[in-house]
This record gives structure tokens, sequence and C-alpha cells, in this order.
């Protein structure tokens, strides 16, 4: 069976019946051990103190932040190139849920940064790019609401997903391009040596692995309800016309 | 509760306002499908008279 038999949308809403519910479940034991794991069962760093218990808040959220916008850009190319509607409905589906995941990045490393570096925020070059990336979100947000015609706006924000896509990027690589800034570099790598010690990082990639069923379940649950909102648009114009 | 020390109250408030915010997009989430479930059973009823 081909992939793209999901965008037949029965196909897509039988297959995600089946799915969501493991996904959820997932989700929720993922995000129960990986939490309690790392705010209970963790020491506190010898520098951070307990304020390291933030990072499985924060790096999971601003992971998915970035990569759920990756994932609206992966669903709004086969919007443009191959008009399947399930995949524009997907991409608007995320942006609510990438926008909670940028907040919580936000927030979390405002309450981190002030006892750490002094200030709840600074115009450093990640924490500039993820802001507009936030504003990115609501932008495209707004532009989908914005519009009466879903045809016309799936094909605007699919070209505003594009342009967002250089501060998704951005957000990910700017500590790699400018050596200036608080930010340090990134918490996840391939590379071992690089990587925050074992006693932080498994309980860590426990909450990586919570967030990114959360994001999964909610991303189906979501484009299940906006399949259901067009048919019934898809009714009522059928009524007004008969 | 572990001993968090003099940064309580930092760790304390990121993981209320991230859980609160998490919840709050799932409740938005499984409150919208619902509604949307019942108005498209409405139509489709009304559709099908």
């Amino acid at each position: 069976m081909s992939f793209w038999e999901y965008a037949n949308p029965r196909r897509f809403m039988a297959f995600t019946d089946r799915v969501m519910g493991p996904a959820f479940v997932l989700a929720a034991v993922a995000l129960s051990v990986g939490l309690v794991w790392g705010f209970f069962f963790t020491p506190d760093d010898f520098r951070q103190g307990s304020t390291v218990k933030i990072i499985y808040l924060h790096v999971p959220s601003a992971f998915m932040a970035i990569n759920i916008w990756v994932m609206m850009l992966v669903t709004s190319l086969i919007w443009l190139i191959r008009r399947h509607h399930v995949s524009a409905l997907a991409a608007k589906a995320a942006a609510p849920v990438g926008v909670t995941m940028t907040l919580i990045a936000l927030m979390t490393g405002a309450i981190w940064g002030q006892p750490m570096w002094g200030t709840f925020w600074a115009w450093d070059p990640r924490l500039t790019s993820f802001l507009i990336l936030f504003l990115f979100y609501l932008g495209y947000m707004a532009l989908w609401s914005a519009i009466e015609d879903p045809d016309t706006a799936a094909d605007l924000t699919s070209v505003l997903c594009l342009v967002g896509s250089v501060f998704a990027f951005l957000s990910r690589y700017a500590v790699n391009f400018w050596n200036q800034g608080l930010h340090q570099g990134a918490s996840l790598s391939m590379d071992a040596e690089e990587n925050i010690s074992d006693v932080f990082w498994f309980p860590l990639l426990v909450c990586l692995a919570g967030f990114f069923f959360l994001f999964l379940a909610l991303v189906l649950l979501r484009t299940r309800t906006e399949i259901r909102k067009r048919r019934a648009h898809a009714i009522t114009l059928r009524e007004r016309a008969a | 509760m572990p001993d968090l020390g003099r940064y309580a109250l930092e760790v304390s408030l990121a993981y209320g306002v991230s859980l609160l915010l998490l919840v709050g997009i799932v409740a938005v989430s499984v409150a919208q499908s619902r509604r949307t479930k019942r108005l498209l059973d409405e139509a489709e009823a009304r559709w099908k008279k």
C-alpha cells in the first residue's frame, strides 16, 4: 500500500483512529516517567543548582518547536506540489501545537535565564530567531483564519511556511553561525562527547519521546477535526445550493 | 518533594507554566474535536433526510 493512499481523507480517518489512542498513551507514559525522573530523581548541577531540572521541559519543547515547523514545511510542500488536502490540513493542525511548544521554550528559557544569566531576555541570535519563529507561528494561524476560501488559505499559508523555515533553521543553528550572545551550544548532539552527563541525558531522552508522542497524538486529533470541519462545510454549501 | 534550594520559585514556575500550557492545548484540542464531530453528525443527519 502506498503512503499516498493516506491522502484520501477516508483512509486517513480509518488509519488514525487506530493510531491516535496508542500515541496518547505513549505520550502520557513517557512524559510522566521522564518528568518525574527528571524532577525527583536527578541531582542538582554543580553550577546551575536545581535549575538544571528545567531542561526536561525547555530542550524537548524547543526541539519540537523547530521540528514541528519542519513538518509543516514538508506538508505545505506536498500541498503545493500534489494538492492533497489532508497535507494542508495537517500543517494547519500542527501550528497551534507548535506555538504552544515555542511558548514553553521561550518561557522556560526566560525563567532559567534570570538566575543564570541575570536577565530574562537578551537579543541573542538564538533567542531572537526563536521569538521570530513564534511570531511566524502566530502569523501563520492568523492567515488561515483571515481567508475564507480554504484552498487559497492553504496556498498562502504554505508560502508563509516556506519563508518562516529560514527562522526555524536559524533557531537551530544560530549558535553555530554567530559566536556571540548568551545562549550556550546545542544540548542535543550526535557527538557523544558534546552531550550532557548520562544522569541528565537519559530522563531527557524519555521527555523528548514524550513530547514527540504528544505532538503526534495532537496533530492526528487536530487533523481529524479539520477534515470533519471541511466535510461539514461542504454539506452546508450543498444545502444552500439545493 | 526534592529540595530545590534557592531556585525553588524558578523551577516550580517553569514546571507550573509548562504543564498548564500542555494541559491547555490537549483540553482545547479534545473539546474542538468533540464539538466538530457533533456538528458533522448533525449536518450529515440533515443531509440524509
